[in-house]
């Protein structure tokens, strides 16, 4: 931003001429250097260097829909982070979790934010569920030339959908790729590195129209058992006590749970399963190696 | 030979002056008055869509008189100086001291540079922590800007409205009373209620109204809009509130969930609205992160 922008003549022409409801267009036009996608790709895969971000869950329930996204950040074979947050709240009615390269992801999420907030506020109304899924999808195509050099960011978009006709859900998921393709997904969906475990998990345990405190057990469960089997997915880590990040969206808004509330859902699980391995019986100790 | 046009520059000035205070006074007026929670915007505004108050951003509200295209336009630049200031340096370093010096840069640029000045007035508010830190910025026409305390009345009957409200204004007033007190200063002017001496009404109705609030205890976006079913009670307009005139602002706010369609920021405002980031970050990117953190 220049100085000319910071209001030392007044606001510049832009500003005041310009059409449109679109924060990124603006900034396009009046400052690309602030846009993640106009920046120079880099020439070699970077993707070892830069902190990335893994597992997010999302499953609709009766009353909305959950998203939960557990604490690590991995570079290449290192925890780069115990304790980032994936998940964020994108306006008072949607959330938005991140997998993919982290510092490109965060920022565009706070882009996106600013951006539906931008259109809020200049247009008086909220932006449908819908629109906001496409402009999530314009971002995510920004930025494919990064992707390929290793820097992709795979959003996961839910929220609660204030236009929903009687007896549809009102809470919906949008998945992306990373070129920017947006599906909607029916009931559940996962994105990052333990998506294939969390979403064999969430086979089992979701079904339609479940309750708020059952569905949030089954998406801390994915993703304990994305974290069972992927090495770039944190568990529930009770002596940092460092819980999975979920937010709620219903018809009141987009609120995040409580750590106190994640944390006895986890530690319930873990005891679950806990119990469940010791009636297999007790274990003899493997003997490697041949005949003592 | 002809004497080319020649015009003083005091009587350019003088002109241009008079012809933007035309303008502004032929319109309704609008009052901006600090109160205990906040500071307080009141609008007389038939139209429910074509807005005289705004949101600009989380602490910063706007209000206007004049022609509506070219207010609309400010705010809008202003709405966009915010946004960027926000998005490329902190959410906290955006104040209303940055927007009002642009308005006022800007509206100056106009009245001296082209041949028609803005036929504007606006007010730019920002609500602090404390009520002492709250700010009103009066920005005229010429592109003069003034820090007014405890209110700011723009518009038509400007003069006639502030000496209503000098007399019964006073300092830390719960929101229902600063609104009677806003609304009986407008009233006393508008046209609306030309008639009460045959028996017409004597105060602006509900609809008549534009209401919106600056609320320092919300979390993040403080500003929200008070209509309808909301504001009636404040108005004192239904009895079944029975002493509902004299209680803390607290019981009188809109309901917790917001009607389908409302922007959001609406609501109770103890209720953690993501736009407050649930109040609960304790993460890493808590401070300068994209949650929206404070």
């Amino acid at each position: 931003m220049n100085e000319r922008s910071a209001g030392r003549s007044g606001f510049p022409p832009a500003y005041l001429d310009r059409v449109g409801s679109s924060f990124t267009d603006f900034l396009g036009a009046t400052a690309p250097d602030l846009l993640p996608g106009r920046r120079p790709i880099p020439q070699l895969p970077v993707g070892d260097i830069a902190p990335h971000g893994t597992t997010i869950v999302s499953v609709t329930y009766d009353g909305g829909v959950l998203m939960g996204g557990d604490r690590r950040a991995t570079m290449g074979n290192l925890i780069s982070s115990r304790d980032i947050e994936k998940v964020y709240p994108a306006d008072s009615y949607s959330v938005i979790g991140i997998a993919g390269a982290a510092g490109i992801a965060i920022e565009m999420v706070r882009l996106y934010q600013v951006e539906l907030e931008h259109y809020e506020k200049i247009e008086g109304l909220t932006m449908s569920l819908d629109g906001k899924a496409n402009r999530l999808a314009a971002m995510i195509r920004g930025n494919l030339g990064a992707a390929l050099q290793g820097l992709a960011v795979v959003p996961l978009f839910a929220g609660f959908d204030l236009d929903a006709a009687p007896g549809t859900s009102p809470g919906r998921i949008f998945s992306y790729d990373v070129t920017g393709g947006n599906y909607e997904e029916r009931g559940y969906a996962a994105v990052g590195s333990g998506s294939l475990f969390a979403k064999n998990s969430l086979k089992k345990t979701w079904r339609q129209g479940l309750p708020a405190d059952t569905a949030f057990r089954t998406v801390v469960e994915a993703l304990y058992d994305a974290a069972d089997d992927d090495s770039a997915t944190g568990g529930p880590d009770p002596v940092r006590r460092l819980y999975p990040i979920v937010y709620r969206v219903d018809a009141e808004g987009a609120v995040r749970l409580t750590d106190a509330e994640v944390a006895a859902v986890a530690d319930a699980i873990v005891a679950d399963r806990a119990e469940a391995d010791r009636q297999n019986g007790p274990r003899e100790a493997t003997q490697l190696g041949g005949q003592p | 030979m002809t004497m080319p046009y020649y015009a003083s520059a005091e009587q350019v000035m003088r002109d241009r002056s008079e012809y933007a205070r035309k303008g502004i006074s032929r319109g309704r007026s609008v009052a901006v008055l600090t109160y205990a929670d906040g500071v307080l915007f009141i609008a007389e505004n038939p139209s429910s869509t074509l807005h005289k108050v705004g949101e600009i951003y989380d602490r910063i509200g706007f209000a206007a008189v004049g022609r509506y295209s070219e207010f609309e336009s400010l705010r809008v630049a202003g709405v966009r100086l915010a946004d960027v200031r926000g998005y490329s340096y902190n959410r906290r370093d955006v104040t209303g001291r940055v927007i009002a010096n642009a308005y006022a840069q800007t509206l100056g640029a106009i009245f001296t540079e082209q041949m028609k000045p803005y036929e504007v007035e606006l007010c730019v508010a920002e609500v602090g922590d404390r009520p002492e830190n709250d700010q009103l910025y009066r920005l005229t026409f010429d592109g003069s800007v003034v820090d007014e305390p405890d209110f700011v009345v723009m518009g038509g009957q400007a003069d006639a409205v502030t000496g209503h409200l000098r007399e019964h204004f006073h300092q830390g007033m719960g929101l229902a009373d600063a609104l009677q007190v806003g609304v009986r200063a407008l009233s006393a002017v508008s046209p609306a209620t030309a008639g009460a001496g045959n028996g017409g009404p004597t105060r602006l109705a509900a609809e008549q109204l534009e209401v919106a609030v600056l609320d320092r205890r919300r979390p993040k976006r403080a500003f929200r809009r008070v209509g309808g079913a909301a504001l009636r009670p404040l108005l004192g307009d239904e009895q079944a509130e029975t002493a509902g005139e004299e209680e803390p602002p607290t019981t009188a706010h809109a309901p917790s969930v917001p009607e389908p369609g409302t922007p959001p920021g609406l609501g109770d405002p103890a209720h953690p609205d993501t736009a407050g980031g649930g109040g609960e970050h304790t993460g890493r990117h808590s401070g300068d992160g994209p949650p929206a953190a404070e």
